[in-house]
């Protein structure tokens, strides 16, 4: 096969890719967004404390994390034809990427949002500000560096899921990849696929790791370093008073 | 300004309760700073945070500018529009700064105003302004992660400030900064208090903080406020443990027929020069054993251990002559009972 002759199969491929990833990407961002938030939200000594919803939630989340993303597809189908009028093509393949990532981004934007030090809640709370400032103003910027990187690897997770797409005729590379390399022994074609992918997954995750570390030089934390704060005895004066009680 | 009446609070986790307020009777006066001062777990942080809220108290009543605010928490966990208003007028800094730091110093400063949801031109100019009374107007646009410790608790006084409070709660201010940075952090809070008229209920356990700064103190163990009082009314009270630890004295008679006077300085009657009055009225040696004296708005605040020549019997006249002058007079080793207290200045 000449190289000629390979573009043309896989030029409309890589299109197919980008468009279905990228759509899933963007819908698994506007969903798991907020589902990650309303997981920390709801926990046990949360600002919306909720048992009951973070439990469901949770279960929610893990069982459609714990299904492999080629029967979660299937298991879609009627779903997926109900939201875009059919169950093949790429357009019927951005459904279950998305609804297998929305849970995914979830978890991760939980971890990230999870980390950022209660006192800033705290502080904005002495402020009168309401739950909503709080996570507008407090989690979501400060944990901007971990979304973002979040984001990145919810993306490349993605372009792997893209895959089984083919599946349902959604096509793109990794489709193009099976149907040569391994139904018809081109394996030149597969290789070259191979190499493509490998040279995207590594600029979105260049990308992302340089937005991230330009977000966080501005900072991590406004307490001192975390070390100093183990070593120093927790409240060193309390001998002075020790001494007078 | 701050009355807390009967605050209690009791931590429950796992089917144990923990007490960490046990009716506390809390009054502070409108323009003073007042120092609450204890041991780690004696419940400082509990107290603080139940004066805005931030943890709601199991009984009692606070009440802030004379607006009651537990009744204002309504019964919901989370806080409703009235007490997030309420608030808003009291101002709060804390140990670790809590800034945030995804925002430049002015942004920072700005956020209490974009909660009230005042406009950019009125957030920047009001922002400025503070910054520039805590002496950091050239660092408007810096990261928190590129100030010192001080020049962040710095920002934190001025980001308090930007809901104009009348009252300034804070919570171990400047527990994570070195001596020489605590004394100007302590100067800015002490000049606030006197410019802006600024009421001031701060935790510490550090005794120099009190010492510098309040105009009040209040002792806490084990969640219950065990002493307090203005400055020179803590003195005035015989025994008292925070007065003790604010101007501890010591030394030993050096020897036999000795008459060793702890002499308390406090209020009005402490502009005389008395010492060297007693030794020229009654020709008397006065030997000085160990002092700590603060002259604060001219007047002398504080103790002083002296030692007469001669037993108890034989200096009755000069110590009723300083009890004429409105000193008040402790006898060392003539009241065993309170021996042990004195012993324990003296060990400091």
């Amino acid at each position: 096969m000449t190289w000629s002759e390979m573009w043309t199969l896989l030029e409309p491929e890589c299109w197919n890719t980008a468009y279905m990833v990228g759509w899933s990407t963007l819908i698994a961002i506007a969903g798991g967004l907020p589902l990650g938030i309303l997981l920390v939200l709801t926990e046990r000594g949360g600002l919306l404390q909720n048992v009951v919803v973070n439990k469901v939630l949770g279960q929610v989340v893990n069982v459609t994390r714990s299904m492999p993303f080629i029967i979660l597809m299937v298991a879609l189908t009627s779903f997926t034809r109900s939201v875009t009028g059919t169950s093949i093509g790429r357009d019927a393949a951005i459904v279950p990427l998305a609804i297998g990532a929305i849970p995914f981004f979830a978890r991760l934007v939980e971890t990230a949002v999870r980390e950022v030090d209660g006192g800033l809640v705290e502080a904005v709370q002495s402020m009168g500000g309401n739950t909503l400032t709080i996570v507008r103003k407090v989690l979501v910027p400060e944990a901007l560096p971990s979304l973002i990187a979040s984001a990145t690897t919810t993306l490349v997770a993605l372009i792997g899921y893209s895959a089984m797409a083919g599946t349902v005729g959604a096509g793109g590379l990794g489709d193009l990849a099976v149907r040569y390399g391994y139904q018809r022994f081109e394996t030149d074609l597969m290789w070259v696929i191979v190499a493509i992918l490998a040279v995207v997954i590594s600029l979105i995750q260049f990308a992302g790791d340089y937005a991230a570390r330009a977000l966080h030089h501005r900072g991590a934390r406004s307490g001192p370093a975390p070390k100093l704060r183990l070593l120093k005895a927790k409240e060193p004066a309390a001998a002075d008073i020790g001494k007078v009680a | 300004m701050i009355t807390t009446t009967g605050l209690t609070k009791v931590y429950r986790s796992r089917g144990r309760e923990v007490t960490a307020l046990d009716g506390v009777d809390l009054h502070v006066r409108e323009g003073e700073v007042y120092g609450v001062i204890g041991q780690s777990g004696a419940g400082k942080s509990s107290l603080i945070r139940c004066v805005n809220l931030l943890e709601r108290p199991t009984s009692g009543t606070v009440s802030v500018a004379g607006q009651d605010l537990t009744a204002l928490a309504g019964r919901g966990p989370r806080a409703g529009r009235e007490l997030r208003r309420a608030r808003s007028r009291i101002g709060m800094v804390f140990q670790h700064f809590n800034l945030l730091s995804s925002r430049t110093v002015q942004d920072n400063v700005e956020l209490p105003l974009e909660i009230l949801g005042r406009s950019g031109k009125e957030r920047s100019r009001k922002a400025l302004e503070l910054l520039d009374l805590v002496g950091l107007a050239d660092k408007a646009k810096a990261y928190p992660a590129q100030l010192s410790g001080g020049q962040k608790q710095r920002v934190g006084i001025a980001r308090a400030l930007a809901g104009d409070p009348k009252v300034l709660l804070s919570d171990e201010a400047t527990s994570a900064l070195d001596p020489e940075t605590t004394r100007s952090i302590l100067q800015l809070l002490r000049d606030l208090n006197r410019q802006l008229g600024l009421t001031v209920l701060l935790i510490t356990h550090e005794m120099d903080v009190v010492k510098s700064i309040c105009d009040s103190a209040a002792l806490m163990e084990r969640g219950r406020i065990v002493e307090s009082g203005t400055v020179s009314e803590l003195l005035a009270t015989p025994g008292s443990e925070l007065a003790s630890a604010l101007f501890p004295v010591g030394g030993e008679a050096s020897g036999p027929e000795r008459t060793v006077l702890d002499v308390t300085f406090h209020g009005e009657a402490a502009t005389q020069p008395v010492i060297s009055q007693l030794s020229r009225t009654y020709n008397i040696d006065i030997s000085i054993l160990g002092a700590a004296i603060d002259t604060v708005g001219g007047l002398q605040i504080g103790r002083m251990r002296i030692e007469l020549p001669g037993r108890y019997e034989d200096n009755v006249v000069p110590v009723g002559f300083l009890r004429e002058q409105g000193l008040q007079i402790d006898v060392v080793g003539q009241h065993e009972g309170r021996e042990p207290v004195l012993v324990k200045e003296g060990a400091k």
